[in-house]
């Protein structure tokens, strides 16, 4: 008999809601089987079980608000749990049964994103979670009264709308509305979760920043080229690029893709390559790719398309969440020339990009004017020094002037 | 295709990426990314949107004839079956 329990799907969560139970007693599941939604101060997250066997008993009913590591749920296995190379518990204290584990198979084909609102007249603030429910229940959002700060409509108004608009229900009512969880305002959560993994960031962790810039022109020389003859659906961006050339200077200089745990360094073999993807109503979250190093520049721009969508859905999964071994943030699209980052705990190294832009370049003795990329290393000084962070960069450097398919 | 009917394809296509986003509202002449704080990918969501919508193909090299609004409506009502 094996427990499922309340994952820590992040460093810096203590508790989380189960909001729905994807599966029922009797049913049989595999490793990797999205069981349950999970509502955390980073939205829903689709929890995966690993270990296969039969659903034996829910212990927590949906929308009950319980502590991290507490048992949800009894499965029957089938044999003795698969042990998971590479998997390493992210939060100290009670062992989570669901550990993260790296999945080798492509994310699959991107959910469609719920139908927004019409524009009105007002500058709507959604949460995620209040936007798939709206979704789910066919409410319309822009008839949506918003109870949260700034009038952000968050998922108590979306319930009382839909219940609203429900006309006298029908006998034994089949959507009643879901039991609404003790969460805080969406965005003060998401706020709290940031400030505590960046509290611990800069209170444990010795940082050291490393600076070179990148001329792009190759590299944006050759997007132009091949973009052109692309179908606009398949098109590349230049993030893409710089995801791809990332990865494999990881795997030039590993030492920056890992874990410090315990005073120790662990490496990971695997990239699982967090990107920071901000949302609309404020926040950020930096789900994995998994595998980063692995994937051709067009299933890199896949993964890119399918994590995007369904963090603004407000879909990620709980491997997502865990098992980034590095961070990538990228703010190009800002007018940010230089990104000097937070290291998300306990990963060791976070990669800034800035904006591409035309700066004056010397080479040869010649001064020129070129696309000009700053990315920066932040790294954990208990980790690497700055020879390695060096290495990193001037790999990254070689490996955007290599670029290709 | 009237451009009153493009409008509304446009609207409804940044609908989809910025829902809070009020085409009214919005000088014509306004840089359409920076205005509503669209980025990179979102911008592609969008273009693919309309491609679809409208079956215009979009190449690259026209994004810069893309910025505002306004460009936007001209671009495609030249270019609209």
């Amino acid at each position: 008999m094996a427990e499922f329990r309340m994952p820590s799907l992040g460093a810096d969560m203590e508790a989380g809601t189960l909001v729905e139970w994807r599966v029922r007693p009797g049913d049989h599941v595999q490793r990797g089987d999205i069981i349950a939604d999970v509502e955390t101060d980073k939205g829903i997250i689709e929890v995966e079980v690993f270990e296969a066997g039969v659903v034996e008993q829910m212990l927590v009913q949906p929308g009950t608000h319980v502590p991290v590591g507490t048992v949800l749920a009894l499965l029957r296995t089938d044999g003795a749990a698969v042990a998971t190379p590479g998997s390493v518990p992210l939060a100290p204290g009670p062992a989570p049964a669901v550990v993260s584990v790296p999945s080798a198979s492509t994310p699959s084909a991107s959910r469609p994103v719920a139908p927004a609102p019409a524009a009105t007249g007002r500058r709507v603030r959604v949460s995620p979670l209040a936007r798939r429910l709206a979704a789910e229940l066919h409410v319309d959002l822009s008839t949506v009264q918003g109870s949260g700060p700034e009038g952000a409509i968050e998922r108590a108004d979306v319930e009382r709308a839909a219940a609203m608009a429900q006309p006298t229900p029908p006998a034994p009512a089949p959507a009643a509305p879901r039991p609404s969880p003790a969460v805080p305002a969406f965005q003060a959560g998401m706020r709290r979760a940031i400030a505590a993994a960046m509290s611990r960031a800069n209170r444990e962790i010795p940082h050291y920043y490393l600076q070179t810039r990148i001329d792009m022109s190759r590299a944006l020389h050759w997007l132009e080229v091949e973009n052109q003859r692309r179908a606009i659906k398949d098109r590349l961006l230049p993030a893409v690029l710089i995801i791809k050339a990332v990865a494999r200077a990881l795997g030039e200089v590993p030492a920056l893709n890992g874990y410090w745990i315990e005073d120790t360094l662990q490496l990971q073999e695997a990239v699982h390559l967090g990107f920071a993807i901000a949302l609309r109503q404020g926040g950020l979250v930096a789900p994995a790719m998994h595998h980063a190093d692995l994937k051709s520049l067009d299933e890199l721009m896949q993964a890119l398309r399918d994590l995007i969508t369904r963090v603004r859905a407000g879909r990620l999964r709980s491997s997502e969440m865990t098992d980034a071994t590095v961070t990538l943030t990228h703010l190009g699209d800002l007018g940010v020339e230089t990104v000097y980052g937070v290291i998300y705990p306990p990963q060791v190294a976070l990669i800034g990009c800035g904006k591409i832009l035309e700066q004056p370049w010397a080479e040869h003795g010649m001064l020129g004017v070129r696309p000009v990329l700053t990315a920066t290393l932040a790294a954990d000084h208990r980790a690497t020094d700055g020879h390695q962070g060096a290495r990193f960069l001037e790999a990254l450097n070689h490996f955007l002037q290599e670029v290709g398919p | 295709m009237t451009e009153a009917q493009l409008r509304e394809v446009i609207s409804k296509t940044l609908g989809q990426i910025a829902p809070e986003a009020d085409l009214t509202q919005l000088p014509p002449e306004a840089d359409l990314r920076q205005a509503l704080d669209i980025d990179s990918f979102d911008h592609l969501q969008f273009l693919i949107g309309l491609h679809e919508a409208l079956g215009v193909e979009i190449p690259e090299a026209d994004y810069g004839q893309l910025v505002t609004l306004a460009d936007i409506v001209r671009y495609l009502m030249a270019r609209v079956p």
